[in-house]
């Protein structure tokens, strides 16, 4: 079976319809991050409560208990800012709980929903909690510096790397296909309204991995055929090195996103955010490595006015 | 000859280390304990599922070393490490694991627990038990009468206590200056009298704290349902500071059995008369006899060393038909009247206490206290239900991406496509082998790591497989394509694979616990994968090539 053979898209040519979508979705999740006042960071980084609890009743006969009486017996007992939803399946009774700010009255949650509803929480805590997360407001602060600082760094050795195998000119055109595969992530998450995890900064790096190796498979193409076609202009050499390692990209991708897709839909809840996560970035990933990473080299050579000759430096390495 | 005798070698290797290290996880699979027959270099190597798969909890503690001299701060925290491996010891919890994360960080990570909130409370009690002289009469009216000034002057920052104010707004704050005023000019006259002078002002303010505690009679109490608010009052450190010099004021303990009971309020000497540094031993009783409130009721019993004993002796003998207040945490348990000289060091803590909640101090009692109180940073548990879910739904969402992908190798590469899902199983075999040599920890994350490595292990080999398509299009021989086509992918292979590996790295760097579960996982299948395709099925095309040198590839 054969799937795109003897491609020959224009992609340097139409690169300018490519960084206005791009453009788009960025400016479109930076809106909504500026709106948002931020990305919605994760108790993980605010620091706060998170319970996760089966109130199925223990007798059989009992009706469930609805969400609204557990916020109203929360709010009487001072834990103002819960925030209550159900989880999985809309007829059982596994319910999330999360409180951001850590109030003296709001770390008992758990004891003031066991008070208020004996009969649905008078079993073995084995049973009852499913998740209970904790963290405090000093935590998360050092966390969320470590997070950006982390993908800061994984920026900054892409770039030594490049410049070392490539040219520098590649390493910083790479890394700003990197920026723009975190930035439509983070952008789109905050659109979906959506919470930055760890978890979710662990995507990130992931994607960054991902999105790395693509865009550096089509350099590793294109310094080949630098080599071999010296006398022909570089946006052709570009175009055709993209076009012919094209096939890989989309199937490489391709069965990543079978993964991402199997983890998605059969994963559980636990990790469908960061399934999420992948999935965009993924996607971005694919499409900075073929429409942004390269481009953006062709734009840098065309706005020095550097002949294709200058190029020499890069031609020589191996 | 040579080079493909050494890769028949390192093959070989290869090959053997996934299949010994996944020995004992098989075995373990069939019969579980079945691996105590192999030698334990051997059969401990099994993979470790992480908490977030088996349930358990995992707490990271604070120490706060800041009241400390410097030279003590890294012992507290070492002995901090000590105090609650012991109570851990004792709670009994099977495979617990405590280090010390950073200066002044504690991990305690406990698989499979049962009764998550009692062994947090555990863990987290600094259990300082100190032994206080009970003020009474006038001195503890003058206490109180000076928090009612106290609260009055400063209302706006306690709002919370608003409800006791008995006096409008208005009027409070204008009796409040007032009072200020009056205070001013009497300051220098009478600097010594300031109590005294207090009380006569609080008549005239408001009588926030009165109203709270409800004094005036013989003992003040608090309804349950302000607790809450009095804790959070008496640790405020303002509040402290504002209490005369001398005196506490703490709350009484809650009665687990009767949790709307109203709980007594005390004003302490602050000075602790004697601290449960000088305890030897103690033990849970249960009370005999035919009183109501001791029959059948636990209790604990305690015993102090030589030099508490003396001390003892001396308190009680010092202070007879006065109360003595037995203060855990802060928190006072009991105060009893001192009926007698007590010398021989032992003593007891009634109380309505649950057997759980007795058995629980007598192991914070004799494990000690901390050295410096600890707070919890972060907590994170996962019951055992959530976790066994996790389990499911990650192998069926493994065995999915799995046979997604072999399917799609197999029908896009014919044959070719074989020998890749061939690699991909063995890359999975060594992932897996791999952790459990380093008994590293399979989490949630982890897995998500195994089934990523899926898409991205095919990766090498379609990168090689398109590179041979286009040799053999270029019109290249099957021979010298197949050979081009490896040539001229590995390097590419190793440029894009070493830059996803610096992403890992740094993945690793950041995170903890699941994170670097994750990290590790991704990294062992990247370069499981470059072995898979660059040598193992690199090897099999070689010797399929170089044997038949047939005129067609299935690629």
């Amino acid at each position: 079976m054969r799937l795109f053979e003897n491609t020959n898209v224009k992609f340097i040519q139409n690169r300018y319809w490519a960084y206005a979508l791009s453009l788009i979705v960025i400016i479109s999740g930076l809106v909504s991050l500026v709106v948002k006042g931020g990305p919605r960071w994760s108790i993980d980084f605010t620091g706060g409560v998170s319970i996760e609890l089966n109130l199925a009743p223990i007798q059989s006969y009992m009706p469930p208990i609805h969400i609204d009486n557990i916020r109203k017996v929360l709010k009487e007992n001072g834990v103002e800012d819960a925030e209550i939803q159900k989880i999985g399946d809309p007829n059982g009774s596994v319910y999330l709980i999360k409180a951001s700010k850590r109030e003296p009255q709001q770390t008992q949650i758990l004891d003031i929903l066991k008070k208020a509803f004996p009969d649905y929480t008078r079993k073995p805590e084995q049973q009852l909690i499913r998740l209970q997360e904790e963290v405090g407001p000093k935590v998360g602060d050092e966390l969320k510096v470590q997070a950006i600082k982390a993908v800061l760094i994984s920026f900054l050795l892409m770039i030594i790397y490049i410049w070392f195998r490539f040219e520098l000119t590649f390493g910083i055109a790479a890394v700003l296909a990197l920026v723009h595969d975190v930035l439509i992530t983070v952008g789109l998450f905050s659109l979906l309204n959506k919470e930055i995890s760890v978890t979710i900064v662990a995507a990130l790096l992931t994607i960054v991995g991902f999105s790395i190796n693509d865009t550096i498979v089509i350099y590793d193409r294109i310094r080949e055929d630098m080599k071999i076609h010296r006398k022909e202009p570089i946006d052709v050499v570009f175009n055709n090195a993209i076009n012919r390692t094209l096939s890989r990209t989309i199937i490489t991708s391709g069965t990543v996103l079978l993964s991402i897709i199997s983890l998605l839909v059969f994963g559980g809840t636990v990790i469908r955010d960061f399934g999420w996560a992948m999935l965009i970035g993924v996607i971005s990933g694919t499409y900075s490595s073929v429409l942004v990473a390269s481009p953006l080299v062709v734009e840098y050579y065309r706005i020095r006015g550097l002949k294709d000759k200058d190029v020499k430096s890069f031609k020589k390495k191996k | 000859m040579k080079k493909s005798t050494f890769r028949g070698v390192a093959i070989l290797i290869f090959v053997l280390v996934t299949i010994v290290f996944l020995i004992p996880n098989i075995m373990q699979q069939v019969s579980p304990g079945s691996t105590k027959y192999l030698p334990d270099f051997w059969g401990n190597k099994k993979l470790k599922l992480g908490l977030d798969l088996r349930g358990g909890m995992q707490i990271l503690l604070d120490v706060d070393t800041s009241k400390l001299p410097d030279k003590e701060k890294d012992q507290a925290v070492k002995s901090a490490i000590e105090v609650i491996r012991n109570r851990i010891d004792q709670f009994g919890v099977q495979e617990p694991s405590i280090q010390r994360i950073g200066t002044n960080r504690i991990m305690v990570q406990l698989p499979g627990l049962k009764e998550i909130n009692r062994a947090k409370d555990l863990i987290g009690k600094t259990a300082l038990l100190e032994f206080k002289l009970v003020a009474e009469g006038t001195q503890a009216k003058d206490v109180v009468n000076a928090m009612d000034v106290y609260l009055s002057k400063n209302i706006d920052r306690y709002r919370y206590l608003n409800k006791y104010n008995d006096k409008t707004n208005n009027e409070e704050k204008k009796t409040g200056n007032a009072a200020t005023d009056i205070l001013k000019t009497t300051k220098t006259a009478a600097d010594t009298n300031r109590v005294v002078l207090d009380s006569l002002l609080a008549a005239d303010s408001g009588h926030i704290f009165s109203n709270l505690v409800g004094s005036g009679k013989d003992t003040m109490t608090i309804a349950y349902e302000d607790a809450n608010l009095l804790q959070t009052l008496v640790q405020d450190s303002l509040f402290k500071q504002a209490v005369p010099s001398g005196f506490q004021i703490a709350i009484g303990k809650e009665d687990k059995n009767d949790p709307r009971a109203d709980r007594d309020v005390y004003v302490l000497y602050s000075n602790a008369e004697v601290t449960g540094k000088y305890l030897s031993n103690a033990q849970t009783k249960i009370g005999s006899g035919y009183d109501p409130k001791t029959a059948n009721k636990p209790y604990i019993s305690f015993k102090f060393n030589r030099e508490g004993a003396r001390k003892f002796d001396r308190l009680t003998g010092d202070n007879i038909k006065k109360r003595l207040a037995i203060v855990l945490d802060g928190i006072v348990y009991v105060a009893p009247v001192i009926q007698d000289r007590i010398s021989r060091g032992e003593g007891q803590i009634t109380g309505n206490f649950t057997m759980e909640e007795c058995n629980d101090l007598v192991i914070v009692l004799r494990a000690g206290n901390l050295p410096a109180p600890v707070s919890v940073a972060e907590e994170r548990t996962v019951g055992s239900t959530l976790g066994t879910d996790s389990i499911k739904s990650g192998a069926l969402a493994t065995g999915m991406a799995l046979v997604f992908i072999i399917v799609f190798m197999l029908l896009y590469y014919g044959l070719s496509g074989l020998l890749a899902d061939f690699g991909l199983i063995i890359n999975i075999g060594f992932i897996l082998a791999m952790m459990s040599l380093f008994q590293a920890t399979l989490t949630l994350p982890g897995i998500a790591g195994i089934i990523l490595t899926f898409g991205m292990a095919v990766d090498a080999n379609v990168l090689i497989f398109e590179r041979i398509r286009e040799e053999l299009k270029a019109g290249k021989t099957v021979r010298s394509a197949v050979e081009a086509g490896f040539h001229r992918a590995t390097v590419t292979i190793w440029d894009s694979n070493l830059t996803t590996l610096i992403a890992a790295a740094v993945l690793y760097q950041f995170g903890t616990g699941p994170i670097r579960g994750f990290a590790v996982t991704l990294s062992i299948g990247i370069l499981g994968s470059m072995f898979c395709a660059i040598v193992i099925v690199k090897g099999i095309f070689d010797n399929f090539v170089t044997k038949n040198n047939p005129d067609k590839l299935s690629v």
